[in-house]
């Protein structure tokens, strides 16, 4: 700690970082009671009640909505010609993004051996995984024939025939099924210690022979310990290339298509810039009320709050530079399809949409300069909200503006999303809710015995 | 054949032996054995057992099943079944190609005609099984040449349309054929002493010899009742122009294949009218340039150009392929008609016109050009301008000495021509003044379409007895004691002639679809004679007394087979002398700033309505609007800026007194000062498609001013009306203009610029090698067939019949207006329209759109189930069964051809104002309506489906395939011959229409093919040809012809 503390001086005073990793004179038990208290006790905060019943109202419009949708067809939304792709596509480039922070967080963050992750990675893996969840759902319903849907899949079949290798909708398939498969995995593994430990502490027997059955049968000894963390380390080696391939993959949906605006080598990492930014915003969003609910401000702590808005910051100005180079490479290439493109999108039809962004994406973030609004929770979750607003936009911008006004000018449209539309991405996040709330109240939301390895680095403690 | 008949019920023993009887029997045999089979006591109670009462229900409430049924048999039997009793054989006879016998999926091809303002239209009728599927154009028919125009494509969705009239009515009620007659004869009877006086006959323009001779014999029997006609949508202009010009009536054709420049009074002689097919065909040939490298070894340059001057109030087709446009206020055309007749020294009193000097200037170079071009010049007037105009341009082509050459007169086809608005207006005075006892409406809508000053609904009601038949029960039969179901022209025989007096035989194809349909042969028949004779008996016998020939059965069968009795064209009326006092001093018309001119025109598909209730026709865009679904007042930019309007503002247009409401459009290049209104909208009984559909025009058209009213004025009301277009962007929206030009996407030179330099078509645009790929080259190999097309730009004019013909053709639903709207129509081929340049006069270009098939095709890479793939010769095929509709395809294709099926455009049927059942604006409606009758089609338009072509279901994505069925066809025919596909022998459903001959189609790998030889020329070019896509579709550079004098 003290350590640490020496390092903080060459950084300038606005950045330099604030509080402890782990606040308040703590315990191996009083970390593993504040924790497990969560699930075994019950409280049930009013705000937790809330994300609950919103959540799941908002679950049932979303069941409303796919029904509506299966009967009537994809013609209930906005989609139309020339924009085949709307907010079906828009909301699942945005969730594939917000599921990048908790592989980012617990794989990367793991290999760089950045102490300060072990308080949020938990909560930011289930995130990614519900975030996914909701995710792959999208491509699978904005199909206009769901119930063929399984023709994507290389299977052996009789007609002989194998899916079109060439399409990035192809690649998706793969990338997400291995990136939501890898993360609950890694997360599931995550969970066997603290499923234990909740199995240990369990006063009823339900509760026992439920967290017992999931714990698989963890005793906790050196053996364990030692496989858990060789797994652990190789699974961290597996999610890593993930992190940067899902989200370039899904950028290719766009950068292999030929369209002035989708066409562009800048996608992959931008796009991945994007998910980072995104993900962590939006894990911001969700543990800035969860730890004041539960009480946890002490184990996610103001130095976590400010770390990860740090990243924020400096992912959106990769964001941002992203930005400006498509701007630059349009009028760069000479092509007049591209400047075109790009004078349309920021001065034609959609220009709101992307000044919004800009809004949203450059300037809210640069407030995060300021040492206040990093520490200071509510300035802070505005901003997230802005980031999550922004990250949503930026999908929005880059799929109607190039769809609506593409090659020939007698095929530009117009687009505009439905009531069910909004039905339906509500009810996305709705449901999204729904599985935070079920989450926090089931299942340890922090990494119990990673937050002990922090507190036993910074106290040197034994048991 | 055999399988139509199988039955749950017992086997008939007397079926077997029919059955017995009817094998191996072939060819024209095959129809006479079944009539006899169908004549055996044995047969007919078989059809009694196995369809008892069938026929005589009503046809909306049987269910597919039997409907198939029955329609199979009585089909098959062609005229042998009528309600199972017996009727006489009547021959229908096969177009050249007569199958050995009715191979179940061997369409068979009649020809016959269908109507169009009474001229007849003739029709090649492609008929599966006995159901006349697809009306294609007749190759030997003068009015056709094997084109057809979008309504006579469209007539065939009339036919099958389940809102059609199904049974006689009586004061609204359902009554009988038979007490109808009985009482109708009574009333003649009751008249008879008198002559008929009281009695009154409301016709359309009718060019059928034998209906007009049945008519005449009526009239002669009952000499007191008198034949009014009605067209709301007339030729009173032409006539009485003719009038002023010859003293008499005389019909004028006009051979654009032979003049060398035209000068086009506000006509829209290309695509309006049942000569416009005609005068596209001929116009064309004179746009037709072959420069020296398409395969023509003597090299000459281009053919010469005709050159057309187009003066116009409302832009028209005709305007935007015309050389030069001038744009001038509806009642300025009659000065600049005289302006010009003074230049061509036509003697006309001289006096102020009130011209401006830069158009006394274009005048002056147009009349020098005429001149030096005379005897090979047209001057053509519109039908909506005034008498005068005619007569002066009738002046001017006698004067240039082009009668004879370009411009031909004959005696009026319709034998007994009036004038339409003075007929009408003295039935309804005699209808007022009580004098009307009983009056036979025969077709017309005059309840909806007569002028509004007339007030023809108020003497409605003092006619004692009303009748109208109708195909409808419309606005006209609400008011009417009796309503007859009138038959459509391919239910029954009758006849009819062309603009040139060519008389077509009208054959039928299928039996009346509802059984109470009459035809007006029969009407007349059953009214007259003393027992009612079928309309076969009543054509046949009149033309057999015309003694056409010693052999008359020949003749006939001759006849039927062409579709077409030859030889029937109307003489040219030579010794036509102008008149010297040809038309008074010129006065000109009031002019007040305040004040709009109203230019009243028939819908360019609907007509005067009574195509209203066609869905393909309203979501057909309008050509230079891209409107679909309603109508709009145009105003041009500069008067909308004056008025302050912005587009689809409701405004109100009043006229002496009476006003109007409806949407503002701005159409570029309309003349200031005015607006125009489009007649055939605001129906209220035209049927579940047409009802509500935009707003009725007639409410203000008087009988005095019907074409071009003045004194009208217009304010704003508030609110705003959204129009349903196709194209949403257009030259208001500045970036489009910039972007046409800059990517090439049409490309226009002068005939002088080309011949200096054919490589400025290229200029500035580059288009990469084949080589040019990161594909596998070898997927990229084409050795066998190699099918692709060419588009003539230069002969493109923008009518709209390639999109009906694909519609037809590939069973391509209707949306509606709200999916329209949403920007969700389904036309596989469309047609996009360019502007560009002044605002005030903009230059239009057309350019048809089908699928390009680009060799490396987008699409296909991106589809991840491979349901888009290329087929060894070329095609991009679009496999629907494979489709999992991710739509990709579509966002990747650059020329955004392809369609996407979003609900099941194909099942769900259109509702009030063409609404969907299932609309998106409307959240609230699925909870509230009943799913499973949404889903239900109107069985009739089943029939009407080309069983060629699969009927795609919803969510999957469609488009252009270059008509593979009949690409496969060909094939099958070529492998069964075991010859190579001749060039020629496949014409995909758009080329076969197109009356210009702008599109050719044909295997580019061989190099004798027309496609061939055309993609040679210079002017050939790849729509966005950098893209390095390689589209098999190209287009061929429009050439403009223009009078240097005008250029600077």
């Amino acid at each position: 700690m003290n350590k640490m503390s020496t390092a903080h001086k060459s950084y300038p005073e606005a950045l330099r970082p604030v509080g402890e990793l782990i606040e308040g004179k703590q315990t191996y038990e009083s970390i593993t009671d504040s924790i497990t208290s969560v699930v075994l006790e019950r409280p049930n905060p009013p705000g937790w009640m809330l994300m609950f019943v919103i959540g799941g109202m908002f679950t049932c419009i979303y069941g409303m909505s796919l029904v509506y949708l299966f009967a009537a067809g994809t013609g209930i939304w906005g989609i139309t010609m020339p924009v085949a792709w709307g907010w079906a596509i828009i909301n699942f480039v945005w969730w594939i993004g917000i599921g990048h922070a908790g592989t980012l967080i617990s794989a990367i963050l793991l290999l760089l051996r950045q102490d300060w992750r072990n308080a949020i990675n938990r909560f930011a893996e289930a995130m990614t995984i519900f975030a996914v969840a909701c995710a792959g759902q999208f491509p699978l319903i904005h199909m206009g024939r769901l119930w063929v849907g399984f023709f994507i899949l290389p299977y052996p079949n009789t007609m002989g025939l194998w899916p079109q290798f060439r399409s990035p909708l192809l690649w998706d398939v793969f990338a997400i099924s291995t990136y939501g498969s890898v993360s609950l995995l890694f997360w599931y593994l995550g969970l066997i210690p603290d499923f234990a430990s909740l199995r240990d502490r369990a006063k009823n027997r339900f509760a026992q022979l439920a967290y017992g059955t999931v714990a698989l049968g963890w005793r906790g000894s050196a053996r364990h310990w030692f496989r858990y963390e060789m797994a652990s380390l190789l699974l961290a080696g597996l999610c890593t290339p993930l992190v940067v391939s899902v989200h370039s993959i899904v950028s290719f949906d766009f950068a292999v298509a030929n369209l002035p605006g989708w066409h562009a080598t800048i996608f992959p990492p931008y796009f991945v810039a994007g998910a980072i930014y995104a993900g962590f915003a939006m894990v911001l969003t969700l543990a800035l009320p969860i730890r004041s609910w539960y009480n946890l401000k002490h184990i996610i702590t103001a130095r976590h709050i400010d770390l990860m808005a740090k990243i924020t910051l400096a992912t959106s100005m990769i964001v941002v530079y992203g930005y400006a180079a498509e701007a630059f490479f349009a009028w760069y290439s000479g092509s007049e399809m591209e400047r075109t493109m790009m004078w349309n999108r920021i001065f034609g039809d959609y220009a709101p949409a992307y000044w919004a962004l800009i809004l949203c994406n450059f300037v809210a973030p640069q407030f995060l300069w300021i040492k206040w609004f990093r520490t200071n929770v509510y300035g802070l979750f505005l901003i997230c909200q802005f980031v999550n607003v922004g990250m949503w936009l930026e999908r929005y911008v880059i799929v109607v503006t190039s769809l609506t006004k593409d090659f020939l000018p007698s095929s530009w449209g117009t687009y505009h999303g439905t009531f069910w539309d909004w039905m339906t991405y509500l009810g996305t996040i709705g449901f999204f809710c729904f599985l935070m709330a079920l989450f926090v109240r089931f299942v340890p939301m922090i990494a119990i015995h990673e937050v002990r390895v922090t507190h036993h680095k910074m106290t040197g403690e034994h048991h | 054949m055999t399988t139509k008949f199988r039955s749950d019920q017992p086997v008939n023993a007397d079926f077997d032996a029919i059955r017995a009887r009817l094998a191996n029997k072939s060819g024209a045999e095959y129809w006479r054995s079944l009539e006899e089979a169908a004549g055996t006591p044995g047969f007919r109670s078989y059809l009694d057992e196995e369809f008892p009462g069938m026929a005589a229900a009503p046809l909306s409430s049987v269910s597919r099943r039997n409907f198939l049924q029955v329609m199979g048999a009585s089909l098959a039997l062609a005229g042998a079944t009528s309600g199972c009793s017996r009727q006489p054989p009547e021959y229908i006879h096969p177009y050249v190609k007569q199958p050995a016998e009715l191979v179940p999926g061997t369409p068979m091809y009649y020809a016959s005609a269908v109507l169009s303002s009474g001229y007849a239209m003739g029709v090649l009728v492609e008929s599966h099984m006995g159901r006349p599927t697809k009306l294609e154009g007749l190759p030997k028919h003068p009015a056709s040449l094997g084109a057809a125009d979008v309504t006579t494509q469209a007539d065939i969705l009339n036919l099958y349309d389940p809102d059609r009239s199904k049974e006689v009515l009586f004061n609204g009620y359902p009554d009988t054929w038979d007490t109808f007659i009985a009482q109708a004869k009574g009333a003649l009877d009751n008249a008879r002493p008198k002559g008929g006086e009281g009695i009154r006959l409301l016709t359309g323009t009718i060019t059928s010899p034998s209906l007009t001779a049945q008519i005449d014999a009526f009239l002669a029997a009952f000499p007191n009742a008198k034949r009014h006609q009605y067209d709301p949508a007339n030729r009173d202009n032409a006539r009485e122009g003719a009038k002023m010009a010859f003293g008499e009536y005389v019909d004028t054709q006009y051979r654009f294949d032979q003049a060398d420049v035209i000068v086009s009074l506000d006509s829209e002689f290309l695509c309006s009218g049942p000569t416009a097919t005609r005068y596209s065909h001929d116009f064309a040939t004179r746009r037709d340039v072959v420069d020296h490298h398409e395969g023509d070894a003597a090299g000459h340059g281009p053919s010469e150009l005709v050159r057309m001057y187009a003066i116009e109030s409302c832009p028209t087709n005709t305007g935007s392929v015309a050389d030069h446009r001038f744009s001038v206020r509806p009642s300025q055309v009659e000065a600049v008609a005289r302006a010009l007749a003074e230049g061509v020294d036509v003697n006309i009193p001289s006096g102020e016109l009130g011209l401006s000097a830069d158009q006394a200037k274009w005048i002056a170079a147009i009349a020098a050009d005429l001149t030096a071009h005379a005897g090979h010049a047209i001057v053509i007037a519109g039908e909506h301008q005034p008498a005068v105009v005619h007569a002066l341009a009738h002046a001017m082509n006698h004067k240039l000495g082009n009668v004879g050459h370009t411009v031909i007169h004959t005696a009026t086809v319709d034998p007994h021509a009036v004038n339409h608005t003075a007929s009408l207006r003295e039935l309804t005075a005699d209808m007022a003044g009580g004098k009307v006892e009983f009056l036979l409406i025969l077709d017309g809508n005059p309840v909806y379409n007569a002028p509004v000053d007339l007030d023809f609904r108020a003497a409605m009601g003092k006619v004692k007895t009303n009748v109208h038949v109708a195909r409808y029960a419309d606005e006209t039969s609400d008011l009417c004691q009796w309503h007859i179901p009138g038959v459509h022209p391919l239910e029954s025989w009758g006849d009819a002639r062309a603009f040139d007096g060519t008389v077509s035989l009208i054959q039928p194809m299928i039996q009346p679809l509802y059984t109470g349909a009459k035809s007006a042969h029969e009407l007349f028949s059953a009214l007259t004679d003393k027992t009612e004779r079928p309309s076969y008996d009543i054509v046949r016998e009149y033309w057999k007394a015309q003694n056409l020939a010693t052999d008359f059965e020949l003749i006939w069968a001759t006849s039927l087979a062409q579709g077409m009795i030859a030889g029937r064209e109307l003489p040219s009326k030579d010794g036509l002398v102008v008149k010297n006092s040809l038309v008074g001093a010129y006065s000109a018309p009031v002019a007040s700033s305040a004040a709009l001119e109203v230019v009243f025109l028939a819908d360019p598909y609907l007509g005067d309505g009574s195509n209203s209730n066609n869905a393909w026709l309203q979501e057909l865009p309008k050509s230079l609007t891209k409107i679909t679904w309603d109508n709009a007042i145009f105003v041009a930019p500069r008067t909308a800026q004056q008025l302050e309007w912005q587009d689809e503002d409701v405004v109100e247009v009043s006229l002496g007194g009476r006003s109007i409401s409806g949407p503002v459009w701005i159409q570029p290049g309309h003349c200031a000062g005015a607006v125009t209104i489009h007649l055939g909208y605001g129906r209220t009984h035209a049927g579940k498609v047409g009802n509500g559909v935009g707003f009725n025009a007639y409410a203000i058209r008087t009988s005095t001013a019907p074409d071009i009213a003045t004194g009208a004025t217009a304010k704003k009301l508030g609110g705003r009306f959204v129009l349903a277009r196709t194209e949403l962007h257009y030259m208001i929206d500045g970036l489009q203009e910039d972007v046409t030009v800059r990517r090439g996407l049409v490309r226009e030179f002068t005939q002088a610029e080309f011949n200096a330099d054919s490589g400025i078509v290229h200029e500035g645009h580059h288009e990469p090698e084949a080589s040019n790929t990161l594909l596998d080259p070898a997927e990229k190999k084409w050795d066998g067939y190699a099918w692709g097309m060419t588009i003539d730009l230069n002969k493109c004019t923008g009518c709209n019949a390639c999109i009906i013909a694909c519609q037809s053709e590939n069973n391509i639903p209707v949306v509606g207006k709200d999916e329209v709207r949403t920007g969700r129509e389904m036309h596989w081929i469309r047609v996009d329209r360019y502007y560009i340049g002044d605002l005030d006069n903009p230059k239009v270009h057309h350019q048809p759109l089908p699928c390009m098939q680009c060799e490396n095709a987008p699409c296909e890479l991106v589809c991840p189930v491979a349901a888009t793939v290329h087929s060894k010769e070329g095609l991009n095929d679009m496999v629907y069964n494979r489709c999992i509709g991710t739509r990709y395809c579509s966002n990747n294709c650059p020329y955004k051809v392809r369609r996407f099926n979003f609900y099941n455009f194909g099942r769900t049927p259109l509702g009030q104002h063409g609404a969907r059942a299932l609309g998106n604006d409307n959240f609230t409606a699925p909870f509230g309506q009943d799913l499973t009758e949404a889903h239900v089609v109107p069985e009739s338009i089943k029939l009407m489906r080309n069983p060629d072509v699969t009927i795609r279901t919803r969510g999957v994505m469609e488009k252009c395939t270059y008509c593979v069925q009949r690409i496969n066809l060909a094939r099958i025919e070529g492998k069964k011959s075991g010859q190579d596909i001749q060039d020629g022998v496949i014409v995909t459903a758009c080329q076969q229409t197109c009356a210009s001959h702008a599109i050719t189609f044909g295997n580019i790998n061989d190099p004798e093919s027309e496609v061939s030889k055309r993609k040679l020329s210079h002017r050939n070019y790849a729509l966005l040809g950098d893209l390095g896509a390689r589209p098999r579709t190209t287009y061929l550079a429009r050439l403009t012809n223009p009078n240097s004098e005008l250029e600077s």
